[in-house]
């Protein structure tokens, strides 16, 4: 019998899905392709904010959807409704996307002609926050019933957020929801995401978000601001 | 759910390694897992023997666990303190400026193999 020997490894299980996150965002910067992680927990309002989103862009650039649910295509059907391309992810059971699962998506939405593709994770507040999909940014939900105290609870899904979305404003007057207070645990989670109050329903709010991303996708492809 | 996930990523970088070294077979693999890696370690030893079966290279691979302690920096007052005890308020002075130093790790450390 071969003798058995060991082997010093030390390594992250998180290294190899790095690495593939990196190769993805690198592939993606040279066919000036954007890529947007939307993370939230479910019922937040992603698809509805997706679909405001849509409204605005669609005449400027030609945008992409991932859906990604442990199951049913409900949201991919909704977005194809509002005139996006679109592909339903099925995780089978897994509660979040890596780089390689990603990078199979976007084979699958041939997005070459495309400006911006937006990855609409699983709705899950702790295990996407973990990988790297290989996005340019990572943006978040937080709607309003959910509560002010998210970032405290679930520091690692503020901390690698870029952009902080806080949905439903319109129903702001029905529940305790203290928008500065929010805004400060966001800040102690990353002092540098930026924070915009909508109303996915109403629209208000919607075209600061827009003017943020256009003015992000022209530097993505290296455009003049 | 989570765990398999992980259990998926280390089974990649265990089958990129034994192509290295050329290796048949992998008798066992040693985890380091932070204590507030968010990873249950019962839940991953479990996701492990159900993931290793059909695998030839794996399929007698046994999985063992060690923590890693999470500690956490007061930037206030420049002391650490033990993460699990005392969360992200600093026991000794109050502050909430507070960072993680280590305890968050799923790392690899060895396996044994012919």
């Amino acid at each position: 019998m071969e003798e058995v020997r060991v082997l010093e490894i030390k390594q992250s299980v998180f290294a190899n899905n790095e690495a593939q996150a990196n190769r993805l965002r690198q592939a993606l910067k040279e066919k000036g392709i954007y890529l947007l992680n939307l993370m939230s927990s479910p019922g937040s309002g992603k698809t509805t904010t997706l679909t405001r989103v849509a409204e605005r862009l669609r005449d400027s650039l030609r945008i992409g959807v991932m859906e990604a649910d442990i199951d049913s295509d409900v949201d991919a059907r909704a977005m194809a409704a509002a005139g996006v391309k679109t592909i339903q992810l099925h995780t089978g059971g897994m509660c979040h996307l890596d780089a390689a699962m990603t990078r199979q998506g976007l084979d699958g939405l041939e997005p070459d002609s495309l400006d911006l593709v937006v990855l609409e994770n699983v709705g899950n507040l702790v295990c996407p926050a973990e990988f790297d999909t290989g996005a340019v940014k990572n943006a978040m939900i937080l709607s309003v019933p959910e509560g002010h105290d998210k970032p405290l609870k679930y520091p690692l899904m503020f901390q690698v957020c870029d952009v902080v979305l806080i949905n439903k404003i319109d129903v702001l007057a029905y529940f305790d929801f203290d928008m500065q207070a929010c805004a400060e645990y966001i800040h102690m989670r990353n002092p540098n995401a930026q924070i915009f109050p909508i109303s996915a329903k109403t629209g208000e709010g919607i075209e600061a978000f827009t003017d943020w991303l256009q003015t992000e996708i022209r530097q993505w492809k290296g455009e003049s601001v | 759910m989570h765990e398999l996930g992980i259990v998926f990523h280390i089974i990649d970088a265990l089958d990129t390694v034994a192509k290295e070294n050329d290796l048949s077979a992998i008798q066992s693999v040693t985890i380091q897992l932070g204590e507030v890696s968010t990873v249950i370690a019962e839940y991953l030893v479990d996701c492990w023997n159900w993931a290793v079966k059909k695998r030839p290279l794996l399929k007698e691979c046994r999985m063992e666990v060690e923590t890693l302690p999470a500690v956490t920096h007061c930037e206030t007052c420049g002391r650490d303190y033990g993460t699990v005890a005392h969360g992200r308020v600093c026991p000794h002075c109050g502050s909430e400026k507070t960072y993680l130093l280590t305890g968050s790790e799923i790392n690899i450390k060895e396996i044994a193999a012919c």
